[in-house]
């Protein structure tokens, strides 16, 4: 056990945990964020997405003592105050979900394809959030979504995915 | 308490699914559960009307009259005007606590922001026997509307008694009745303030008919989004008690596997709660990485019997056949053999079906919390009373001592019937005596759960040199008997389902075997088309009289061009039927790169009509998840399995569909409101496999037989 410390959201938090735990555990256990979801633990579905430095990574096979310090960016900070972020904003109005609990990562996927690049073609999302499964098969909604929200002007609300 | 985790619960794919008698008790009596409600309105339902009695639980109740009373508490409405909504029925994606608001919202006119779904819990919700078989739009739907519409009858009548109007000569609209000749109005709550008052159900209520529908029809959004985008919501994994640990389970080396030595010290010098009951070997620990270590610094030894695998699949479960079964397992009509004997020509094939998982992304969860001999359970499953009845059956305690609640659960697809990560919970809990809370890695999920049947089905069909079909004869080995029987109008039938001895655990997944049925149906169907030289098409519409599903033939048929030219590589074909009271109609094109093998699902038109729409976006979203989702069995998913153990289960061993997988998707929806709604989860999945099969024959010329139809690429002769 050791005293890690960690940036979430744009807090400090020393979390007194093994450091090789999944950032996932870490995350959901000790910071009680459950947001970032377990689905395969072995980073083949995405549902554990977080922003690590800007960069999208699976939590479930990210050890906790590797990203101290670093900026960690997950679903519960992408709001900004009551304002969605625009790709939270963007699912919703495409109805792109189902049970949703793919939802979480798919957005954190979303954004940080959008950080790199901001007017993605079909094509470019297909390739980028191949990684990411939704077992309900929304997958051509959260296509339309993420097209939708290239379109919406990514203002502070966006900060989430760039501090 | 002794738990096998391998196949104590028996589980089969349909008629039998939940035939098990789970006793009806209401936990709290009349009076505690009025006093838990407050004042307000309650509208309840005494003994058994009619409609409720066969989907909440009158199925194998005690049927002498000397049975208790039951008091069903469906709807509140509160001082403050909230309305609360109790069913058992359980939100799994497939949106029905929006649909189900929708409808409470169209029959009591109030608005639907008013409107709080209570679902799931054993001690708050009216019993149910689960969710499952599409049958929450046929029946819950409609129960909820009767339930809404007599109270607002009697806020009606409440409002009359106050202004000494006729009843009849008020409106609601709004939450609020007004009376039209004086435009006074008063908002039900100030009616409800400071009474108690109870509505029986009606046996009969006037409903409002689809046409004339406001709120339900409509494309309203999911009504809890937001929590779902911002991460919010609390799945059953996501559960958290003060004070709670974390469980974790040993697993046999293999299914059916005794324990024959284990050595637990070093687990127990971590600090950490180590339980050993019988085959049941767990540990509680402060956190999931630690309990993980404990577990695996336990050493165990087990012993296990050889068992099958993929290899002898099929001659295995045409080996092991149990009894014939029941009468409903035989159909037969006409004189099947002698019109073989005269049909013009005669075709038989084999179709087969591969396990498969049903890998909902949220795993098997858990949250087990003990008050004395009083337990609640927090836990995804699609049958909360059923986990009730087998928590109490496992603790060796009563029903009303056991409270299950399901908070809304990273889906389902049939594959969430039972409870064995809820009995795990609770056993550590009782151990530890504190809470506990157990989630299944994928790993678990995959192997410890169960699968969807594998089967062969032999089809032979008779057919005249005009297109009219005169036999059909079809045995379905284990797959299970949903849409079994034809709906193409043909005399001389006989259709069997011959149950097995299975290899592996089996029970319900999204559709059931209607999927593997319709697969080789829409398949020979094909295979006949071309026997006869007559267009794929022409020849279903030839032998079909079902005008709903001549329907969706035509309009997907319609909208898909069918009739037009191909290009080199590229196939067409389509799959359909009937099931679940939905008619679904699927056109698939294929484009297969005959160097590679590549199999790339191009396009999928389907049509699918299920009566009144109640959620034009949501059906649109149930018809789109169900075909990519199919996409998965029909083309690689299959489980891997031999001696015991599954050989694929981490998701980089079990391919399912992808962003990359992706056809352009589209729906011709058939609004049909002088028909009553019924459910879409399961029929929209039925009609893709034999369409990709088939435009798979039309673009090589290679008929495959077998599901998943192409898991390496297609191998061309």
């Amino acid at each position: 056990m050791a005293a890690i410390r960690l940036v979430i959201n744009g807090k400090d938090y020393s979390v007194d945990t093994d450091p090789q735990a999944s950032l996932l555990s870490v995350l959901r256990e000790d910071l009680d964020l459950t947001g970032s979801k377990y689905g395969c633990g072995e980073g083949m579905c995405g549902a554990c997405t977080v922003l690590i430095d800007g960069k999208a990574q699976r939590s479930c096979i990210t050890r906790a003592g590797s990203v101290s310090g670093k900026q960690i960016t997950t679903i519960e900070g992408l709001a900004n105050g009551g304002q969605l972020h625009p790709v939270q904003q963007a699912f919703l109005d495409a109805g792109a979900m189902q049970c949703a609990y793919c939802t979480s990562g798919m957005i954190m996927s979303a954004v940080a394809l959008l950080k790199k690049t901001p007017a993605p073609s079909e094509a470019d999302i297909i390739d980028f959030m191949d990684g990411n499964v939704c077992r309900c098969g929304t997958y051509s909604r959260i296509v339309s979504a993420i097209q939708k929200a290239s379109k919406l002007p990514m203002g502070a609300a966006a900060k989430g995915g760039t501090r | 308490m002794s738990i096998n985790t391998n196949c104590d619960i028996p589980l089969e794919p349909e008629r039998y699914e939940l035939t098990e008698s789970v006793p009806y008790r209401f936990d709290l009596d009349r009076r505690d559960f009025f006093r838990f409600l407050g004042a307000g309105i309650v509208v309840v339902s005494v003994l058994k009307p009619v409609m409720v009695a066969q989907e909440s639980g009158g199925g194998r109740r005690r049927r002498d009259d000397s049975a208790p009373k039951e008091i069903n508490a469906w709807l509140h409405i509160g001082e403050d005007g909230r309305v609360t909504v109790y069913t058992g029925k359980v939100e799994i994606g497939q949106n029905i606590r929006t649909s189900l608001s929708q409808a409470v919202s169209e029959e009591l006119h109030a608005p639907l922001n008013r409107i709080e779904m209570v679902m799931g819990d054993t001690q708050l919700t009216p019993f149910d026997m689960g969710t499952f078989g599409s049958r929450t739009t046929p029946t819950m739907n409609l129960q909820l509307r009767r339930v809404a519409a007599a109270a607002r009858d009697t806020l009606i009548g409440l409002a009359a008694a106050q202004w000494k109007v006729d009843p009849q000569s008020l409106v609601a609209s709004d939450g609020k009745v007004t009376d039209p000749k004086t435009n006074r109005s008063i908002e039900y709550a100030a009616l409800t303030k400071g009474q108690q008052l109870t509505q029986e159900l009606p046996q009969e209520d006037p409903l409002i008919p689809a046409t004339d529908w406001k709120v339900s029809g409509n494309s309203t959004p999911k009504v809890d989004g937001r929590e779902f985008v911002t991460g919010k919501h609390r799945y059953p994994s996501d559960q958290k008690l003060p004070g709670m640990l974390y469980g974790k389970v040993l697993r046999p080396a293999a299914f059916d596997a005794t324990l024959t030595s284990l050595d637990t010290k070093k687990a127990e010098q971590m600090g950490v709660t180590v339980v050993r009951d019988g085959n049941f070997v767990g540990v509680a620990a402060p956190s999931s990485h630690a309990a993980e270590a404990a577990i695996e610094a336990i050493h165990a030894e087990w012993k296990s019997e050889p068992q099958p695998s993929n290899k002898e699949l099929f001659d295995y479960l045409r080996k092991n056949t149990t009894e014939e079964g029941d009468d409903d397992d035989r159909h037969e009509v006409g004189s099947v053999d002698q019109a073989f004997r005269s049909a013009d020509h005669k075709l038989q094939a084999t179709y087969t079906v591969q396990y498969i998982a049903h890998v909902p992304l949220e795993p098997r969860a858990a949250v087990a919390k003990w008050d004395g001999d009083q337990l609640t359970v927090w836990t995804g499953t699609q049958r909360p009373f059923g986990v009730r009845g087998q928590l109490a059956e496992a603790f060796h305690i009563p029903e009303d001592h056991v409270r299950v609640r399901m908070p809304d659960m990273g889906s389902g697809y049939g594959g969430k019937h039972t409870g064995e990560t809820a009995i795990e919970a609770a056993r550590l809990a009782r151990a530890a005596k504190r809470p506990v809370k157990v989630v299944w890695t994928r790993e678990e999920e995959f192997t410890w759960a169960y699968f969807r049947p594998a089967g062969v089905i032999d089809l032979i069909g008779g057919v005249r040199n005009d297109g009219t079909i005169t036999a059909w004869e079809m045995h379905n080995y284990n797959s299970g008997s949903a849409g079994i029987r034809t709906y193409y109008d043909v005399p001389n039938q006989r259709i069997v389902f011959h149950p097995v001895k299975t290899p592996l655990r089996q029970g319900s997944y999204r559709a059931l075997a209607a999927t593997a049925n319709h697969f080789a149906r829409e398949s020979h169907m094909d295979e006949l088309a071309h026997a006869v030289k007559m267009d794929s098409l022409e020849f279903r519409l030839r032998n079909l009289k079902d005008e709903r599903l001549r329907a969706v033939f035509q309009a997907a048929g319609k909208q898909f061009g069918w009739g037009s030219s191909k290009t080199a590589g590229q196939g067409f074909g389509m799959g359909g039927g009937y099931e679940k009271l939905g008619n679904i109609a699927t056109f698939a094109e294929v484009n297969v790169d005959s160097k590679s093998g590549e199999v790339k699902v191009a396009r999928v038109v389907s049509a699918f009509e299920c009566g009144a729409i109640v959620n034009p976006d949501n059906l649109r979203n149930q018809v789109e998840g169900s075909n990519v989702q199919g996409l998965g069995g029909a083309l690689f998913e299959v489980i891997q399995f031999e001696n015991g153990k599954i050989l694929n289960s981490r998701l980089s061993q079990y391919r399912v569909p992808r962003f990359s997988d992706l056809p352009k998707l589209e729906t011709v929806l058939l609004d049909r409101k002088d028909i009553p709604s019924v459910g879409a989860g399961e029929c929209p999945m039925i009609g893709l496999a034999p369409a990709i099969a088939n435009a798979i024959f039309d673009a090589t010329g290679t008929r495959l037989r077998a599901l998943p139809l192409v898991p390496n690429g297609l191998k061309t002769t």
